[in-house]
């Protein structure tokens, strides 16, 4: 292997410093046994305890939860027909026009999609709660889903799904026997992606979210600004353990459904 | 229950000449009747009337943009016909999906479900038929012996090299015993010698099963050696539609015998037809050249093409004694090939012919060299006079 030069090296320190330092810092303070963020006084799990305690915290904690669930279900489910009516449904009337508005929320300004959303649920006068965070996640994060499904879709050989036509199927048995088994890695990379969306949006939530039901992003932002409480900085790490871990295990996933494939290919070359 | 035709073990004598077409009593199991398909402004296929026979190995061959593979993919079910009809066993198959028709279908490329096992791909279309367990296995392991792939049963398709891929899809397109089997190039991914091996393979097993077959192939080797009638199509429309010998040594018109194997066209004006004969003016001051005419002949003076294949044209120092027609020219090039050498003589009039000599003789490979001046002959039933 090469050797690292100095120039490597340093840009490598920095960039990773620049990254990670901010979220070792509040790690660290997580532990801090002080009330005041900022001076250290040793090492407590204390903040930790009083934070299994906050109700609010748990209730908000559970409300994202189940948002972040059930609108990353639907969005999965609405992105993946989306993606495939556009990639697969041929040339129709406004074939572009549809293609191009679907991705049109990706660049939208969050501000902009909260507000036209509130302005909906009053129209239709439709209490603001759980439900309509979830229905305002769904519409943002759908179209990620479509974007990373319509990407494998467009990658793989149409005539596989002729295939299953012409064998006998129809053309939902052939989404269902056949295209959803091929597509399924992208549409759950869809549903992650929808979730940490959902996980860790505060505008839109805030625009949409009632009285009744506040979300963990919402939470922690208003008691920030009442001044940086250990409780949040230990919230934060149990947040950046489960996101590390999801991400941790999701790559080590891939990684070895590749290596698998490799050695299947290995050993079908030997045996032949 | 459904039942699938019994599979002979020993190939039965076939019938000495198998010719459905030239029988008029014959019912056609595919029949196009003005089958005319548009894609916006462009058309595909123009016009087309042909018929297909039950148990035919048919090729329909040419470059590609022909209409070839819309013609597959209209029998198929995967494009509507614009105009005219396609009938199966006399049922027009218009509106008819791909799912309800008893067509199958070998994709060129191959097409095997990713995500199942070898066994589970030719067991996908049985699946959809509801059939009882025990049918579907029976069936499988049928086809799996058929392809001789009983052994990869278990593997998923990239577990499996290019030619087993082959064969299991074919193995999955006749599982359901279809009427009528479409190939769509299904050779093409093959290296050249894979590639005869699995061209004998598929005639054995066209046989064995009596299945309908229609191929689609750019490859005229690939169709003379499998089918036994070839369709030559250009720009929608069908040029010739023959037994490969006739389309070989009784080309419809010059783009067919150009297409076909080598060929040496000559342009001229027709001089007059004695018999079987014809012979045309084909160069200022020079004796006219013979050929088998066409029928029926055309008026002296119209333009015809003389059409003759270099194997047909012998190569010689001195000028063959009696020869019908004899042209002098010098060898500018040779194209040794091992098995057969192609010399390209030019001619006086500038004319370059191709001459093939097969070489028998290890040690006379090359009795002629480049340079050298040579005489070129051939019978009056050697050529063919093309109209136009």
């Amino acid at each position: 292997m090469r050797r690292f030069s100095w120039f490597n090296l340093t840009s490598l320190t920095l960039g990773f410093a620049f990254l990670y330092l901010p979220m070792l810092i509040l790690i660290v303070y997580s532990f801090n046994a002080s009330k005041l963020v900022t001076v250290w006084a040793g090492f407590s799990t204390r903040w930790y305890g009083e934070l299994i305690r906050n109700e609010a915290f748990l209730d908000a904690a559970w409300v994202t939860l189940r948002v972040a669930v059930v609108s990353s279900t639907l969005a999965t489910v609405l992105g993946t027909m989306a993606a495939h009516a556009l990639v697969r449904g041929g040339r129709f009337l406004g074939r572009t026009l549809f293609s191009g508005m679907i991705y049109a929320p990706l660049v939208m300004p969050e501000v902009i999609t909260g507000l036209s959303l509130l302005l909906l649920f009053i129209a239709i006068d439709l209490d603001r709660g759980i439900t309509t965070i979830v229905l305002a996640h769904t519409t943002f994060s759908m179209c990620y889903v479509s974007v990373v499904v319509s990407s494998r879709l467009v990658s793989f050989d149409r005539s596989i799904e002729e295939a299953a036509l012409d064998l006998g199927c129809t053309p939902f048995e052939a989404f269902r026997l056949v295209t959803l088994p091929i597509i399924a890695p992208a549409v759950i990379a869809g549903w992650l992606l929808a979730f940490t969306l959902s996980l860790d949006d505060l505008v839109i939530a805030s625009f949409t979210a009632g009285p009744s039901a506040t979300t963990l992003p919402i939470k922690i932002f208003s008691s920030v600004r009442l001044g940086v409480s250990p409780e949040i900085n230990a919230l934060s790490t149990i947040l950046i353990a489960i996101v590390a871990v999801g991400v941790i295990t999701a790559s080590l996933i891939s990684k070895r459904s590749i290596a698998r494939q490799m050695q299947d290919t290995r050993a079908a070359i030997a045996g032949a | 229950m459904r039942r699938f035709p019994a599979m002979p073990q020993t190939v039965s004598s076939a019938p000495a000449v198998f010719a459905p077409w030239a029988d008029p009593q014959a019912r056609p199991l595919i029949e196009f009747r003005g089958v005319t398909k548009r894609f916006g402004s462009f058309t595909a296929v123009d016009g087309l009337d042909l018929k297909i026979y039950e148990r035919e190995f048919f090729a329909l061959l040419g470059p590609s943009g022909c209409g070839k593979t819309t013609l597959m993919r209209m029998l198929a079910g995967f494009e509507e016909v614009t105009e005219g009809q396609i009938l199966l066993e006399g049922r027009d198959l218009a509106g008819v999906p791909p799912n309800r028709r008893p067509v199958n279908m070998m994709f060129q490329s191959y097409a095997l479900f990713p995500h199942l096992s070898v066994w589970d791909n030719i067991a996908f279309g049985l699946r959809r038929d509801r059939l009882p367990r025990d049918v579907i296995a029976e069936r499988v392991e049928e086809m799996l012996k058929l392809v001789q792939l009983t052994r990869f049963a278990r593997r998923k398709p990239h577990q499996i090299s290019g030619g087993q891929k082959q064969r299991v899809a074919l193995a999955r397109a006749l599982a359901k015993a279809p009427k009528l089997l479409l190939l769509d190039e299904p050779l093409g991914a093959l290296d050249k010698k894979l590639r005869q091996e699995t061209q004998f393979e598929l005639m054995g097993i066209q046989e064995k099963t009596g299945t309908t077959f229609v191929i689609v192939t750019h490859d005229q080797e690939e169709a003379m050696t499998v089918a036994s009638r070839v369709a030559v199509m250009r720009d929608g429309r069908l040029e010739q539609v023959d037994t490969p010998d006739r389309i070989y040594e009784f080309p419809a018109n010059a783009y067919v015998a150009d297409f076909i194997g080598e060929i040496n066209l000559i342009e001229g004006r027709l001089a007059a037809v004695e018999g079987e004969t014809a012979r045309l003016h084909w160069a200022e001051g020079q004796t006219p050249l013979g050929g088998l005419a066409p029928k029926p002949a055309p008026a002296a003076g119209e333009k015809v093409t003389l059409a003759i294949r270099p194997e047909k044209v012998r190569i010689s120092s001195e000028r063959p004694a009696g020869a019908a027609n004899a042209v002098r020219g010098r060898i500018e090039d040779i194209a040794y090939l091992g098995n057969i050498s192609t010399y390209h003589v030019v001619l006086s009039t500038g004319h370059v012919l191709r001459a093939q000599t097969v070489n028998t003789d290890r040690f006379h490979a090359r009795e002629h060299t480049w340079g050298e001046d040579v005489w070129l002959s051939w019978s009056d039933s050697a050529g063919l006079v093309l109209k136009g």
